[in-house]
């Protein structure tokens, strides 16, 4: 639940809902994008995301180091992407 | 320098430590890490082993799941029971203990709980099942509770109300305070938080340096973030410097995220008191629903036991959540406690600095005594 995951964002949803698509250690699933309705976010940009929310745009290169250190958690990541592959919000 | 060679850039992270060595020289420093996330990133590399022994790490209470006191999962319990009730928990907190075992004992004894990736999630299933009330078992600092509050937001404008949340969201800088204030424990800085600090910034921590006279450094999660935040810290002390300064400027921000914080605020209140597994009650620690969105609060409509429970006697996590003993030194680790059947809060999740000790760190001092008595 700690866990940050990097995601990239590639489609721009409901603007209402300010939901966007990200790919997200290969599958892609809704995220929420309200918290960073300052900085817009649009197609391309790397997300750090908590529980389903962008909660920092990232450059690319921070979101493959960060991947790469998840990758090595293990379990704990193992089991922060099943969660990630169930989650389904609209 | 075993360690050092599966780091990302082994030269830097050994011209580091010997920059590290060279600064603290014949003294003795201890840092605390107050991140469970960092705790988790030491033992898994063995940067323990990596550092001279000259600088000590000190495992802090930055992981929310540790810090639930049995109290709270007894009243989580007893709101998934409750009928027509289905509670929805993060993976983390399912086989957290409380004094009458865990909320995967509770589903097996037919209380309606579900795992769950996001809030948005737990909304979802309520829009999907108008005729049950879905409650949210909310915890984590002010990195997920944001996301806690933005789902309340959209709750009441999308007007679902057999939705609630069971808030045990908690705030950074109390629990940094308490432990500056305790007398177990002398630490000469702080390797500040990553995560939840994308969403404060730097300036809550500003009294740490300006009231207490400690420096803080925030890092990022790589091994080599870790290890130029301690360089940093020691350089600090060597020039007689003492504030707040930020390694992990990748992601994160001195005014952190405004918005975050603002929907934060109009969400949530401080609670005057709040337990803290290990650290006892915390004024104004942790974070309850406004009255405005009373109708989304579990605490208000279910009937909540509010029981406080003592840690079992064998269970040492408050001292692991102070730094006062290091999680091997815990009486029960290892034995009794393990990730399979934890016993304290610090091994369920595997941020705990026992679940994160176990699973790596001892291995790691095992290479290392290996390596140490073959030179």
């Amino acid at each position: 639940m700690c866990l940050g995951i990097p995601g990239e964002v590639v489609e721009l949803l409901d603007s209402n809902r300010h939901l966007a698509k990200a790919d997200v250690a290969g599958v892609r699933r809704n995220i929420d994008v309200s918290l960073l309705e300052d900085e817009a976010v649009v197609p391309g940009d790397w997300v750090l995301i908590h529980v389903g929310f962008a909660m920092a745009k990232i450059d690319e290169e921070e979101a493959q180091r960060a991947l790469a250190g998840l990758q090595l958690m293990g379990q704990a990541y193992a089991d922060e992407v099943r969660a990630v592959i169930e989650s389904q919000i609209s | 320098m075993r360690f050092v060679d599966e780091y990302r850039d082994p030269a830097a992270a050994r011209a580091l430590v010997a920059r590290i060595t060279e600064l603290a020289g014949d003294g003795h420093y201890k840092f605390m890490e107050v991140c469970g996330g960092h705790t988790h990133t030491i033992y898994r590399h063995g940067i323990e082993h990596v550092l001279p022994t000259s600088v000590e790490l000190v495992h802090g209470p930055g992981c929310p799941v540790c810090v639930i006191p049995m109290g709270r999962i007894d009243d989580a319990i007893a709101v998934a029971q409750a009928p027509g009730v289905i509670f929805m928990s993060f993976g983390d907190m399912m086989r957290v203990p409380g004094s009458r075992g865990n909320l995967v004992g509770a589903k097996a004894r037919g209380a309606d709980v579900r795992f769950v990736y996001s809030p948005l999630d737990a909304l979802r299933v309520a829009v999907d099942n108008p005729d049950r009330h879905v409650v949210f078992f909310a915890v984590g600092f002010e990195t997920t509770a944001p996301s806690t509050a933005a789902t309340l937001l959209r709750a009441r404008d999308d007007g679902v109300t057999n939705f609630s949340v069971f808030s045990n969201h908690v705030t950074i800088v109390p629990p940094i305070k308490a432990i500056l204030e305790s007398p177990d424990l002398r630490l000469d800085g702080f390797v500040g938080p990553g995560h939840v600090s994308t969403v404060v910034g730097q300036r809550p921590y500003r009294f740490v340096p300006e009231v207490y006279g400690k420096p803080l450094v925030t890092a990022g999660f790589e091994p080599l973030d870790i290890l130029q935040a301690i360089a940093m810290l020691l350089t600090q002390i060597n020039e007689g410097r003492c504030c707040v300064e930020n390694q992990y400027t990748r992601c994160v921000s001195e005014a952190g995220n405004p918005r975050a914080l603002a929907i934060l605020n109009e969400v949530f209140e401080l609670r005057p008191h709040f337990e803290w597994r290990g650290l006892g009650f915390i004024s104004q620690s942790a974070l309850k629903l406004r009255p405005e969105f009373g109708e989304w609060d579990a605490e208000l409509r279910f009937e909540v036991p509010g029981v406080r429970v003592a840690d079992p006697k064998a269970c040492q996590c408050g001292e692991v959540l102070k730094g006062v003993i290091k999680p091997w030194e815990c009486k029960v680790f290892g034995t009794a406690c393990t990730p399979e059947t934890p016993i304290g809060t610090c091994m369920v999740s595997s941020e705990g600095a026992c679940a994160a000790y176990y699973n790596f760190g001892r291995l790691h001092r095992e290479v290392a005594v290996t390596v140490g008595a073959a030179r």
